[in-house]
């Protein structure tokens, strides 16, 4: 087995407080886990505000460095990486797509714009039909075209296509890994599972595999190959979706796993009597 | 289990509390002579009786907020009402929102009060939240300051807050504590009727439940009605009497929650809730294709046309009036047809 991406006893600390009283903060602690090259996955990371999951996804971005512990992608330290040649390279394998459509689009920019420079600089195209024949071909893979997209502004869309957008414009440099953190917790809960959906399908037709972080235990369940749940920077269970989401062992997956409603009249109104009671 | 639901809806009586009748509210703008109308709540009726949890749901854009807001009558243009009625019935005196603007003011906090979204945001980060509740609530309670202090501490000590939180600024708060303080700010007056807006939408996971459950504790304690909106058919299961699903402005349907989940009338209800992701289930949930409609500019006839599965060429031209069906109310032409999910 090759691994794509490969951490190893990974660890964030923050020195927060001022002169006086200075702490430490271990936003993510002793997180190990290995992404295998050849069989693309939903890698899922669970876990409450807090609990170290985007600290996590910024480290395998590249954009903060752990204090102690090593990240590999492909084999290769990624804070290691220095000069610009290597960056952009890692950067056309690794892909971020954020939380919130609306604020990841400056709302006076037309949406081609962040499509076309994407394929300008990681794919070296300089002429205007290979540039528009790239982007074409990502937002096919996301069920749009340019022909909808070009010259459109963040507000003329809703949500969940502006999500789907962000996942075009991340397929274009043709990532091997793409880093979703909480990408549908600003989604209307009707849109969800389309762009829920759209993740299977990156992963079982490109081959792709993607990082997907949420707090959001239905859809984990519904798409996961593998799950990881995060507490105050702890792994506290890790493995299989259905046996660490469906079966939880640990105290506090346990009372995560409970904490979600059933979407079922009778079975969520007795718990809220349940609770009721209890007071 | 099943007839414990039954019994709790047969036990809300019958009398309205409120009536909205025929109301249209529609973002009217003139910009350098161009005329742009967007019908957010078009034509909606509806009716909330005492004692009763009514939920909105529907997906965002669809005017669920905007219908909340016009039957708070905290409007303000560009939203305009253009038709229509809000009536409420306090203590046997009608009261109509739009026609009675001085009354309406007396009522507010009283008789009538709001959980907004988003705590944050309602609470001023650089006063002590004790000044939020002498704000909202103190000239609506007629008591001298000590006895109104009282009242809060007491208050705050049955939905499980420590009356200590009175001298604290909201950031030394957790969320969770932030929106219970916000109901506490809605109930202190016990008020007969409550709107909330997305009580839930910006907690953690964990105290979710909590939140729900107290607000349902509060409700059953004073008998008042609360109408809420969330997009999350998780919480409409959960705590809703009612539901209203609305799509593009209008009312689609309506009924007992049971009966909405279970045998949901409307294709576009039969969808939300077909989508819902199960923990213990992964089978592929359908996504529903199409964009959301264009208030500016609306399709013809049933506005759901476009995205329909079972649309026919009357639902192109003419537009479903919402009839009563089974329990409940539903708009479409093809009402019941769908395969119950």
């Amino acid at each position: 087995m090759t691994a794509l991406l490969e951490l190893q006893d990974v660890n964030k600390d923050y020195r927060v407080g001022g002169f006086l009283d200075r702490s430490t903060l271990h936003a993510v602690k002793h997180v190990s886990f290995t992404l295998d090259a050849e069989k693309p996955e939903i890698f899922t990371v669970v876990g409450e505000s807090g609990s170290g999951k985007t600290t996590t996804a910024r480290m395998i971005l590249g954009n903060e460095v752990p204090t102690s512990g090593t990240l590999r992608f492909m084999g290769k330290d990624i804070a290691q990486i220095r000069t610009r040649q290597e960056r952009l390279e890692f950067m056309a394998r690794v892909q971020p797509i954020f939380q919130n459509p609306f604020e990841a689009f400056n709302p006076l920019t037309t949406l081609d714009y962040y499509l076309f420079s994407t394929a300008k600089r990681f794919l070296g195209l300089k002429d205007k039909v290979a540039v528009d024949a790239a982007t074409d071909k990502a937002l096919q893979h996301v069920g749009l075209s340019l022909a909808e997209v070009r010259g459109r502004y963040s507000h003329e869309l809703s949500g969940g296509q502006l999500q789907r957008i962000a996942v075009a414009r991340a397929l274009i440099p043709g990532p091997k890994l793409i880093v979703a953190d909480e990408p549908v917790s600003m989604v209307d809960a009707s849109l969800r599972m389309s762009i829920v959906n759209l993740f299977r399908e990156l992963r079982d037709t490109l081959g792709v595999s993607i990082i997907y972080i949420t707090h959001d235990l239905s859809t984990a369940y519904y798409i996961s190959d593998r799950v990881i749940i995060m507490h105050k920077g702890d792994v506290v269970e890790a493995g299989r979706a259905e046996e660490v989401l469906g079966n939880p062992s640990h105290e506090y997956s346990r009372a995560l796993r409970s904490a979600v409603l059933p979407p079922d009249p009778v079975v969520a109104s007795a718990i809220i009597r349940e609770k009721l009671r209890a007071v | 289990m099943l007839a414990a639901v039954e019994n709790k809806s047969a036990s809300v009586e019958a009398k309205p509390v409120l009536r909205v009748e025929g109301l249209k509210a529609y973002y009217q703008m003139n910009y350098f002579g161009v005329r742009r109308e967007v019908r957010a709540v078009d034509d909606v009726s509806l009716t909330i009786k005492r004692n009763e949890i009514y939920g909105i749901a529907g997906e965002s854009s669809s005017g669920k907020s905007s219908l909340i807001k016009t039957i708070a009558g905290a409007i303000t243009p560009p939203l305009r009402v253009v038709e229509g009625s809000v009536k409420f019935d306090f203590g046997g005196k009608e009261l109509d929102v739009y026609a009675q603007r001085p009354a309406m003011k007396a009522a507010r906090w009283k008789h009538l009060s709001y959980v907004m979204q988003g705590s944050m945001n309602v609470l001023n980060p650089v006063r002590k939240v004790k000044h939020a509740f002498h704000d909202f609530a103190f000239k609506h309670m007629g008591l001298s300051e000590g006895e109104f202090r009282a009242r809060v501490e007491s208050h705050l000590q049955r939905i499980g807050l420590d009356p200590r939180v009175l001298e604290s600024y909201p950031h030394q708060l957790s969320g969770g504590m932030r929106q219970r303080l916000t109901i506490g700010l809605a109930t202190v007056c016990e008020p007969e009727f409550i709107i909330a807006d997305e009580p839930t939408t910006a907690l953690d996971v964990l105290v979710q439940q909590d939140v729900l459950a107290l607000i349902k504790g509060v409700q059953q304690r004073m008998g008042s009605s609360i109408i809420f909106v969330t997009h999350d058919m998780t919480v409409h299961a959960a705590i809703a009497d009612r539901i209203g699903i609305v799509y593009a402005g209008r009312l689609v349907e309506e009924g007992p929650t049971l009966d909405v989940f279970q045998r949901p009338q409307h294709p576009y209800t039969a969808h939300l809730i077909a989508s819902l992701p199960r923990i213990g289930d992964t089978r592929k949930r359908v996504a529903l294709g199409g964009k959301p409609p264009n208030l500016a500019d609306p399709p013809s006839g049933c506005r759901f046309h476009p995205r329909c599965p079972l649309a026919v060429d009357k639902c192109k031209s003419e537009n479903p009036a919402l009839l009563p069906r089974n329990s409940g109310r539903v708009a479409c032409w093809r009402a019941g047809e769908v395969e119950a999910a």
